[in-house]
C-alpha cells in the first residue's frame, strides 16, 4: 500500500467522493487546507446546495461567488464556492445570449428549475461547466489562478454518473456553445490533472461500496486517486493481543496485576468493565484490518484519518490537514 | 426525557405502521430490521421494507436481490411466534408498475422508453422517497400484515423524505411543463403575453444550447404523462394522510453526532407542525463506559506510569483504551443532552453500539434487545 503518489500530486483538480455519511465533506475541506499549506491558493467547491462548507467552517452560507475563508499553514489560502445549478444556468445563458429581464421571469415560470433538475444530464453539465471554468481561470500573470481545486462531489451511488458528462451530451446537443463547453470538461475530467478520491469508513458497506465505485470509475474512463479512510479507531492493544481478545479472552490476572503495579486498586465490578471494554475494542480493532484488507484489493494509494473524539470543529480541520500533510500530500 | 419503549408500542395491535427515519449512514435499515424481527419473535405478523440494505444484512434475511415481493423469512433456527416478511425496495420497478397501471399499454411504452422518464425514474432527487412511500401506500392496501416497519432511502437530509412526493408533483405539475405539453392551446388564450417572449426566447435558448429533441423529448413525455398526474396526486395525497393515521408511528433515527441530531431536531419539529405522530428518538451505535468508576485522567495517568516502567503493556493498553471509551461517551452524553433540552418532551433510547457490523439474525436480535433497552 502507497501513500500519496508523485501522480498525484501533479492533480490540479481533485475530486471528492464517498458513501453518504462517511464525512465526504470534512475531508474535502481538509484536503483543500493541506493542498494550501505551504503557500498555495485553492478552492474548494461543493454542488449540493447543502451548504456543507459553510456549516464545517461555521459561518453564513456562501452565496453564488468565490469567497476566501480559511488560512492555511506557510501564507496558504483557501477559497470556497457554493454551485448553484439554477444560478449557472442563468449565468450561462446571459454569456451567450442577452436574457437580461426574461431571467427573472423565466424563474418564476419554473423554466429554470425544469431545466435544471428535469432534463436529462444538464444539471451535471452546467456543474461540472463551471468547475472546468474555476480549474482552467488564468490571473493576469497568466498563470492558474487556484494551484488546485478540491471539489465535494454527489456520494459514490452517484458520482460516475456526475463526472461521465459525455454520456449525458449524448442525450443532450450535439453543436452550439454547451458542446464546445463540455468537451472541454470531458478532457479536463479524464486527464491526469484530475483524480477522483473516495472517501471510506473501515466498514462493511462504505468499504464495498468503494471497491464498486473504484471498478465504476475505472470503466468509465475516469481517474480513481486515493482512498481517503476517514475515523480510524486507534488500535491501543498489543497487536498479537488482538485476535485473542476478539475471542473474549482477556488474561484478567494480568491486568489486575498491571493496574495494581500503578498504583490502582480497583473493584470486581470495574474490572470486568474493562475487560468488557477490551474485548469490544479488540473486535472493532480486528474488523477493522479486515475491512482494510478489503480495501487494499483497489490497489490505490490508501491515506488513513483518524478519529477525533472531540468532533470535528474549525480546529479539528487542521488537525486533520495536518495528518493529510504528514501522508505526503501536496 | 421518558425513556422510549419499544415493546409495549410493538405488543399494541392498534401500531399498523412504523416508519424508521433519520439522515444518512445512522442505522435505519438495521434499526428497522431489528425491530421487525423482535416484533415477529413477539407474535405480530410484520413486513419490513428496506431500502439498499448491507449484503449481508440482507442475505441473513434472505433477500438476495432486488426483489419487488415480500417474501417470507425462512432461516433455520428462527421460529417466532408471529410471522417475518422482508423486502428491497426496487424504486425503478416500482414506478415502472405505477406508470404501467395508470396508463393504457401503449402510452405505457411511451413513457417508459422517453430521456425524461429515464432521468425521473433513475435519478431525479425525490424518486427514491417516492415510490419508498408508494410501496408502503401498497403494502398497506395489500391487507395481509398486522404490522409494516418501513427504512426510509438514505438521504442526506432526513426532511427529503417528507417533501420528495410533494417536490416530484409539484415540478411535474408545474406552470413550465403545462406550457410545453399545450403550447398553442396556452399562447392561443393570450394567458402568456406577458412571459411569451420570455417563454420563446428560453426555448430558442435551450433548444440551441441543449438541441431540438430535448424540449420534443419533454413535450411528448409531459402529454404522455398528463392523464396520469392526477392520479399520482390523488396516491401522493392519500399517502400522506396515512402518515398522519392514529396507527402510524415515526421512529427518528440519528447517531450521536452533531449533523445527524441537527437532522434529527429539524425532523422531530416537522413532524409536530404536520400532526404527524412521533414514537420517539434512537440514539444509534453510542459507546456507554462500562467500567464508570475509574475516570479517565486517572487511567491516562497510571498508564504513563506503566509505560515508564515498561512492564504491564496489556494493562497500560487497556488504561488507554478506557480513556478513548470516556472521552467518546462524554461526548455523546453532551450531544443527546443538548438535544433533549431543547426538545423536551421527545422520548429517547441509547442503543449501545455491536463492536462488529449486524449480518445475521442473532446480531439483529441483540440489535433488538437493545433497543428495548434489555
Amino acid at each position: 500500500m502507497t501513500s500519496w503518489t508523485e501522480e498525484l500530486t501533479r492533480a490540479r483538480l481533485h475530486v471528492v467522493s464517498g458513501k453518504g455519511g462517511t464525512g465526504k465533506t470534512t475531508i474535502a475541506a481538509a484536503l483543500a487546507l493541506a493542498l494550501a499549506t505551504g503557500g498555495r491558493r485553492v478552492l474548494l467547491i461543493e454542488v449540493e446546495g447543502r451548504q456543507g462548507i459553510a456549516q464545517l467552517f461555521d459561518r453564513a452560507p456562501l452565496p453564488y461567488a468565490e469567497e476566501r475563508i480559511a488560512a492555511a499553514p506557510g501564507g496558504g489560502e483557501v477559497h470556497a464556492l457554493a454551485i448553484d445549478a439554477e444560478a449557472a444556468l442563468l449565468e450561462y445563458l446571459a454569456m451567450f445570449y442577452n436574457l437580461g429581464f426574461a431571467g427573472r421571469t423565466l424563474r418564476k415560470m419554473g423554466a429554470i428549475e425544469f431545466a435544471t433538475t428535469l432534463a436529462p444530464g444538464l444539471r451535471d453539465v452546467l456543474l461540472t461547466g463551471k468547475v472546468k471554468e474555476c480549474v482552467n481561470r488564468t490571473g493576469s500573470d497568466g498563470r492558474h489562478l487556484y494551484d488546485a481545486v478540491v471539489l465535494d462531489a454527489p456520494p459514490t451511488g452517484r458520482v460516475v454518473k456526475f463526472l461521465d458528462v459525455t454520456k449525458a451530451m449524448a442525450d443532450l446537443a450535439k453543436v452550439g456553445p454547451i458542446k464546445g463547453q463540455s468537451d472541454g470538461v470531458v478532457r479536463l475530467l479524464h486527464s491526469g490533472d484530475t483524480a477522483v478520491h473516495l472517501v471510506a469508513l473501515l466498514e462493511e458497506m462504505p468499504v464495498r461500496e468503494t471497491l464498486d465505485a473504484v471498478a465504476e470509475l475505472d470503466g468509465a474512463d475516469l481517474r480513481p486517486g486515493a482512498v481517503l479512510v476517514n475515523r480510524v479507531h486507534p488500535a491501543r492493544l498489543p497487536a498479537h493481543s488482538v485476535p485473542v481478545a476478539a475471542e473474549g479472552r482477556v488474561e484478567e490476572s494480568r491486568v489486575r496485576a498491571g493496574l495494581t503495579a500503578a498504583g490502582l486498586d480497583l473493584d470486581e465490578f470495574t474490572l470486568e468493565g474493562l475487560v468488557d471494554e477490551t474485548v469490544e475494542h479488540a473486535i472493532r480493532v480486528q474488523s477493522q484490518q479486515e475491512a482494510m484488507e478489503l480495501l487494499s484489493h483497489s490497489d490505490l494509494p490508501t491515506v488513513e484519518v483518524p478519529e477525533l473524539t472531540d468532533g470535528v470543529d474549525v480546529a479539528a480541520l487542521y488537525e486533520l490537514a495536518e495528518v493529510l500533510v504528514a501522508a505526503g500530500v501536496r | 426525557m421518558t425513556k422510549l419503549d419499544f415493546d409495549p408500542l410493538l405488543d399494541d395491535l392498534e401500531t399498523r405502521v412504523l416508519v424508521c427515519c433519520g439522515s444518512g449512514g445512522v442505522g435505519k435499515t438495521t434499526t428497522a430490521a431489528a425491530l421487525a424481527l423482535r416484533a415477529a419473535e413477539r407474535g405480530r405478523r410484520v413486513v419490513v421494507l428496506t431500502i439498499d440494505p448491507a449484503r449481508r444484512l440482507a442475505q441473513s434475511l434472505g433477500l438476495r436481490e432486488l426483489d419487488n415481493h415480500p417474501r417470507e423469512v425462512v432461516v433455520e433456527g428462527f421460529e417466532p411466534k408471529g410471522e417475518l416478511f422482508a423486502m428491497m425496495l426496487d424504486m425503478r420497478r416500482t414506478f415502472d408498475d405505477m406508470v404501467l397501471t395508470h396508463a393504457g399499454r401503449d402510452r405505457a411504452d411511451q413513457i417508459l422508453s422517453n430521456p425524461f422518464y429515464q432521468t425521473i425514474s433513475s435519478s431525479f432527487s425525490g424518486t427514491q422517497e417516492y415510490m419508498a412511500m408508494e410501496k408502503l401506500g401498497q403494502l398497506v392496501a395489500q391487507d395481509e400484515w398486522d404490522l409494516i416497519i418501513v427504512d426510509t432511502p438514505p438521504s442526506r437530509s432526513a426532511l427529503d423524505f417528507l417533501d420528495a412526493p410533494q417536490r416530484l408533483s409539484t415540478v411535474l405539475d408545474g406552470r413550465f411543463i403545462r406550457m410545453l405539453s399545450a403550447p398553442a392551446r396556452a399562447s392561443g388564450r393570450g394567458l402568456l403575453k406577458i412571459v411569451g417572449t420570455g417563454f420563446s426566447l428560453f426555448t430558442r435558448a435551450v433548444s440551441t444550447i441543449v438541441g431540438g429533441q430535448l424540449l420534443q423529448d419533454a413535450s411528448t413525455f409531459v402529454q404522455a404523462f398528463d392523464s396520469m398526474f392526477g392520479g399520482f396526486r390523488e396516491r401522493a395525497q392519500r399517502t400522506y394522510e396515512l402518515l398522519r393515521s392514529p396507527g402510524t408511528g415515526f421512529v427518528v433515527v440519528a447517531a450521536a453526532e452533531p449533523d445527524a441530531l441537527r437532522e434529527a431536531s429539524y425532523f422531530v419539529e416537522r413532524l409536530s407542525d404536520e400532526g404527524m405522530p412521533l414514537c420517539g428518538l434512537v440514539a444509534n451505535r453510542t459507546h456507554p463506559v462500562l467500567a464508570g468508576d475509574l475516570p479517565a485522567a486517572k487511567a491516562l495517568a497510571a498508564a504513563d506510569d506503566l509505560d515508564r516502567s515498561g512492564e504491564a503493556p496489556l494493562a497500560a493498553a487497556v488504561l488507554r483504551l478506557h480513556a478513548d471509551r470516556v472521552a467518546v461517551a462524554d461526548r455523546e452524553k453532551r450531544l443527546l443532552a443538548r438535544f433533549t433540552r431543547a426538545h423536551p418532551g421527545v422520548s429517547l433510547v441509547g442503543v449501545p453500539a455491536l463492536p462488529a457490523d449486524v449480518h445475521d439474525l442473532d446480531g439483529l436480535r441483540e440489535i433488538g434487545r437493545r433497543l428495548a433497552g434489555e
